[in-house]
């Protein structure tokens, strides 16, 4: 009987780790920071739009960055999807203010997953959160005549 | 006084009747007989309830008691009137007709049987998520010798037209097999009026206990025969074997007798409140209901709320509200309903629903409160959605080169 006992909790932790989201995730969804729109026609202005409707993500990130430190001042995300995806796009603005380009671009999905512990179901929704930051460094990055940066295509998608 | 959480989500499943749990108690610790114990008094009590049970289930489908099979629910009784009849009519036919949104236990009972060597038809729906008559006619052949279509949807409530596809199907000497799931305890269903040779259905649906169901067989015009798909003590005409489940039997009937007693009056009262909570959501901009209005089942509603993610919309009130999403953001495919893309919806819409199911215990207040949560949370959301803006800005959402994903 102990046995089947200990199998049980064991079997409910799981669900719940599956099911229910982390405070974190709730806390961005509830209050998420940095909601909003960025003039995508500034120069200084880069946009990732990534994800599609069909597959019930789309994520918009912009980053506004200071031509001369090449530093983002500002960074604005709008996104359809599930409370992961909010969350981590969310998660993105705040961790993309007040650093340089260079250093964002070291911005990993794994740290979503980390930061907001996100279950594997939802690995997706930090694939698509590394995914837009890169899209919108790449915008910015066109637009000031330099190259685009070729990614490795991401592994989980 | 509002009690929270509230509870919408009645087409997974019903909460049972207070009444339901007072007849079944008996049967667990004090009547515990075994049904076909045929030489005690423990066994003979138990035969009783349970015959009694088959009474009460029998009438409310308009049926004879004597073509009730019990089964451990409607996924059973699905699979066991389907491969039941694919096996015992084998020498008249391997043809079997269904429809694109059946629920999984029929649709994978299905496709079992073509791995088997059996052809299946599968009629498509239009955007309502009613079968042409006209195709189903078409799709009749001499070894056709099963349409199986559901009697209403799970997702979106659509009842189909049972009474004018049984005839169809009886004028090409077809048997009538339908999943009457959602149906049987909501709706007047009469197997004789429908002309219904197979019918499945559930006790947990309609306030009654779950792991309990039933496959209705017909047994005269004309004689209807399934193999049986578990070997065994040769319960239940041989078609079923098993001891009988004696206090989910007698729960079972006794919701069958509530649910037929109670049935009129219940739903004026759920009607009213399923169009209460369905026009007040549509004062929302680009909200649209999915699937029939008029065919429907009167307790259930499917709202897409365009440019807002089903999941991310629950996630705003689900702690208050259980309802289910036809967006499956969990599922390692992100491939969202089936049911809703055989309407003919965009994956955008089908990802956007909500599905509402109410109950006879479902309150005039908790539908305003429900109401007030989800408009507050999808116009939250829309203001942090990148589609609601683009929408607003004029731009059409279908030029757009979207990333593959």
């Amino acid at each position: 009987m102990a046995g089947s006992t200990f199998s049980i909790e064991l079997f409910l932790n799981f669900q719940i780790k599956i099911m229910a989201y982390s405070e974190k995730v709730i806390d961005h969804y509830q209050n998420p920071k940095n909601v909003g729109t960025l003039d995508k026609s500034s120069k200084n202005v880069g946009t990732g739009l990534v994800g599609a409707p069909e597959c019930g993500d789309v994520m918009r990130l912009q980053i506004e960055v200071d031509d001369a430190t090449g530093v983002i001042t500002d960074a604005k995300f709008k996104t359809f999807g599930c409370g992961s995806a909010i969350a981590s796009s969310s998660l993105a603005t705040e961790w993309l203010k007040g650093k340089s380009v260079d250093e964002a671009l070291k911005v990993d999905n794994m740290d979503f997953v980390e930061e907001l512990n996100l279950p594997p179901v939802k690995i997706h929704c930090s694939v698509l959160a590394e995914d837009a930051i890169k899209a919108a460094i790449n915008d910015y990055r066109v637009k000031n005549g330099l190259e685009a940066i070729k990614f490795e295509e991401s592994v989980v998608h | 006084m509002l009690k929270l959480p509230i509870y919408l989500d009645n087409n997974a499943t019903t909460p049972m009747d207070p009444r339901v749990l007072e007849a079944m108690i008996p049967y667990f610790v004090q009547d515990f007989g075994n049904a076909a114990s045929r030489n005690h008094p423990f066994g003979w009590k138990a035969e009783e309830a349970v015959d009694y049970a088959r009474e009460q289930v029998a009438k409310l489908i308009g049926a004879d008691p004597k073509e009730i099979i019990f089964t451990s629910g409607a996924t059973e009784a699905d699979n066991l009137g389907i491969k039941g009849v694919f096996e015992m009519y084998a020498s008249k036919g391997n043809h079997i007709i269904t429809a694109t949104t059946e629920h999984k236990a029929v649709l994978d009972t299905c496709k079992h049987i073509e791995k088997l060597g059996g052809e299946v038809t599968y009629l498509p729906v239009n955007a309502e998520g009613l079968i042409d008559l006209k195709e189903l006619e078409a799709a009749m052949k001499p070894t056709t010798i099963l349409v199986a279509i559901m009697y209403a949807n799970n997702e979106i409530g659509t009842l189909q037209p049972i009474k004018e596809i049984s005839a169809i199907a009886r004028k090409h000497g077809a048997l009538v097999f339908t999943d009457a799931t959602q149906a049987v305890g909501k709706i007047p269903v009469d197997v004789n009026k429908d002309g219904i040779d197979l019918m499945a259905f559930t006790g947990h649906k309609m306030y009654g206990p779950k792991g309990i169901g039933a496959l209705y067989v017909r047994r005269k015009n004309p004689r209807v025969k399934v193999t049986a798909q578990m070997d065994g003590g040769g319960h239940e005409r041989g078609m079923r074997s098993g001891t009988l489940n004696v206090p989910g039997i007698v729960g079972f009937g006794k919701a069958c007798e509530i649910c037929m007693q109670d049935m009129e009056a219940d739903n004026k009262r759920i009607v009213k409140l399923r169009d209460k909570l369905e026009n007040a959501l549509l004062l929302l901009e680009e909200a649209y209901v999915n699937g029939s209005r008029e065919h429907r089942l009167p307790h259930v509603t499917n709202i897409s709320f365009k440019h807002v993610e089903g999941e991310g919309l629950l996630m705003g009130f689900n702690k208050n509200i259980a309802l289910s999403s036809g967006s499956a953001c969990t599922s390692a495919s992100l491939e969202p309903s089936y049911v809703l893309k055989a309407l003919g919806l965009g994956d955008d819409l089908a990802h956007s629903s909500l599905r509402f199911g109410l109950s006879r215990f479902t309150t005039e207040e908790e539908i305003d409160y429900t109401v007030k949560a989800i408009s507050e949370t999808v116009i939250k959301l829309r203001e942090m959605s990148p589609l609601w803006e683009m929408y607003k800005e004029g731009i059409d959402l279908n030029t757009i080169e979207w990333a593959a994903h």
